[in-house]
């Protein structure tokens, strides 16, 4: 089957959410009350998505020990 | 985004070893598991015209626009699924006009083909065109090309070029299975990229509650008001609405576009194929939330001073839009366009993009363009691999050269992707040119298509069709419909592409009762024709239609214990599910 699709989702997604994260932590708290009411959504989403990516991760892990059984 | 492109084509590369066989390539070997299939099927679909278009409809028209789904793809996927799946994946057929080639004839398959490639060639060029086009008028890459020393005016050109680029890349390497792949991906994007934005705006407006009493009643119903096409925005009645749309037009697209049922197809097995749809039906009944609402959120927001990019051009006139929409600029006079009243037309289409500069920080912006970009690329490489397909298959092989070795037709998928996407290019530069020319062109393929569901109804469950029958249904079908269209022409429109260039026989209250009408009368006039034709004619052989007609054909049997995998419930549950969502937002 080649490669398994929930390995670049997973990889990817982590990625994205560690980048916005990190920008999220450090960036000015002005650019988020001109324009995403006053919320840190790269801080916010950058965790989902980061949380995302692991779990894609892990259910790969899961999958292939499950099958090598 | 560069990360994200490097993803992309890397994709490419780690599935270019195995590709061996033209199989593997076109269809994916066959041996991709059902949810990876259903997230590609609607994310081929998932263009860029879907995501900004329907919010364009969403900020327009209102929540009716949830139609297109709940009334039109939802009850067509369940039916492709539950019932149509089995003769697809069943006939062992590598595409649709091949299916056709089995139960009918040559000439039905012809006809079908070499409409469908053209067709899918226009629509990605027309999508990258579009793509391009709101690239270049929201000048987001304006400040990195000043850096680079770029002149702007090359913006155009290069997001053309290098979106071809990659999707010719990816494609090129990987086949199908690689097109599937990143069409997955780019699910997740899109969701990833879309949800925070309707989150944030829902909060910003009050959430649902906070919309209904911004907008009224008129945005915020469904169903309320189709009796009479005067009392809902759509300007349809409820059985156009529901025959036009729901039946011919959705199941016309859903269960007979090569675009869609290939995703299906490449399933690993018979039980997957027919779950592929269903599964495919769960998030896209929930679509609605994330591509209509920012519509309606962008014509509910209070309408401000320019502050986008794009708004900033319309401000020299003196008009402003409505919430954060702004007027329609010509893009030869930069005057506002105005209708047939005088008053300006708001540029709906820049409903999404608008959202997108509005609500999100440098940073998550990045990842929405992302996700712009993500639903523009799959939308094209949904086309180009179904074009590469139907020519290397149903023109090429069939036609121009049988017999040839199948390292032969792997190598000719390959160049018919570099041509295919040469091709879309093409087609993109012209549509600049040209605009009316595409317009022509979309009308023509709305023509063609509309009668094939009847095609395939009849194909499928009556046994006695003949392919004299389909053919002739086919082409009167195609004609029922151009000629409706030059008869009647929607109210306040000029004649010409808007149809009424024969004589104006009838006026409808709105240019989509116009299409649905269209549709119904193409669909009704194919389905007669086919019939009369077939009874005229001599009963095909049923030891050829086993496998391909329904009563011909041993049911699939249940081997999945689990009830609730099994395509009947499943498809139960969807629809319930579906009618449930059309009466909270009757």
């Amino acid at each position: 089957m080649g490669l398994d699709i929930r390995v670049p989702i997973g990889i990817l997604f982590s990625i994205f959410g560690a980048m916005l994260a990190v920008f999220g932590l450090v960036s000015d708290p002005a650019l988020y009350s001109e324009h995403s009411l006053g919320i840190n959504i790269n801080l916010m989403w950058g965790v989902v998505l980061l949380l995302f990516g692991l779990v894609m991760l892990l259910l790969t892990r899961m999958g292939r020990s499950s099958r090598r059984q | 985004m560069a990360v994200y492109f490097a993803f992309v084509l890397g994709i490419g590369v780690a599935l270019k070893r195995s590709v061996k066989t033209s199989t593997d390539f076109f269809l994916a070997g066959r041996s991709i598991p059902a949810w990876v299939c259903g997230l590609a099927f609607i994310s081929a679909n998932l263009g860029a015209q879907e995501v900004i278009g329907m919010a364009a409809s969403g900020a327009k028209y209102g929540i009716a626009t949830s139609h297109f789904y709940w009334v039109g793809a939802i009850p067509a996927m369940v039916f492709v699924g539950v019932f149509m799946m089995p003769f697809y994946y069943g006939s062992k057929a590598r595409s649709v006009p091949e299916y056709l080639r089995l139960r009918f004839d040559e000439k039905t398959r012809a006809f079908n083909a070499i409409s469908f490639a053209t067709m899918t060639i226009f629509s990605s060029g027309i999508s990258m065109y579009a793509m391009a086009k709101l690239i270049q008028t929201l000048r987001i890459l304006d400040l990195p090309f000043q850096r680079m020393g770029i002149n702007a005016s090359w913006i155009f050109d290069v997001g053309v070029i290098v979106s071809a680029v990659i999707v010719l890349a990816y494609i090129f390497l990987g086949g199908l299975k690689s097109a599937i792949y990143n069409e997955v991906l780019q699910f997740f994007l899109i969701v990833g990229g879309f949800l925070p934005l309707v989150w944030l705006g829902l909060k910003n407006v009050g959430g649902w509650e906070g919309l209904k009493a911004t907008l009224g009643p008129s945005y915020t119903h469904s169903w309320v008001g189709m009796a009479n096409p005067s009392t809902n925005r759509l300007g349809v009645e409820w059985f156009g609405l529901t025959m036009g749309l729901g039946f011919v037009l959705s199941f016309g697209y859903w269960c007979t576009d090569f675009l869609v049922v290939q995703r299906a197809m490449a399933a690993d097995s018979m039980a997957s194929a027919r779950r592929t749809p269903l599964i495919a039906a769960i998030p896209k009944m929930l679509f609605p939330f994330l591509v209509i609402l920012p519509g309606l959120i962008a014509i509910a927001l209070p309408t401000m001073p320019p502050q986008t990019a794009a708004t900033s051009m319309a401000a020299p006139s003196g008009a402003v839009g409505k919430g954060i929409i702004p007027i329609k600029v010509d893009a030869g006079t930069g005057q506002p366009v105005l209708d047939a009243d005088g008053k300006p037309q708001l540029d709906y289409d820049l409903a999404v993009p608008n959202m997108l500069l509005h609500y999100f920080p440098t940073g998550m912006l990045g990842l929405g363009l992302t996700a712009l970009l993500a639903s523009f690329m799959s939308g094209m490489a949904g086309n180009v691999t179904a074009f590469n397909t139907v020519w290397t298959y149903d023109i090429y092989q069939s036609h121009i050269r049988p017999n040839a070795s199948d390292e032969h037709y792997l190598m000719m998928g390959r160049m018919t992707t570099v041509f295919g996407i040469a091709l879309s290019v093409a087609a993109a530069y012209m549509a600049t040119r040209f605009n009316n020319i595409m317009d022509m062109l979309q009308l023509v393929f709305a023509f063609v298509n509309a009668p094939l569901f009847a095609t395939f109804l009849l194909g499928m469950f009556w046994k006695r069709t003949t392919g004299h029958g389909a053919f002739s249904g086919l082409l009167a079908g195609t004609c029922a419909a151009a000629l409706h269209h030059a008869w009647t022409l929607p109210v306040g429109a000029i004649p010409g592409v808007k149809g009424g260039y024969l004589a104006i026989l009838h006026t409808y209250p709105s240019e989509m009762a116009q299409n649905f009408w269209t549709a119904i009368w193409s669909w009704t006039t194919c389905f007669v024709i086919t019939i009369a034709v077939s009874l005229l004619t001599a009963a095909p052989e049923e030891s050829r239609l086993v496998g391909l007609v329904y009563s011909l054909t041993p049911r699939p049997k249940e081997t999945e214990r689990r009830w609730y995998l099994r395509p009947a419930y499943l498809g139960a549950m969807v629809l319930l599910a579906t009618a449930l969502l059309n009466f909270i937002f009757r």
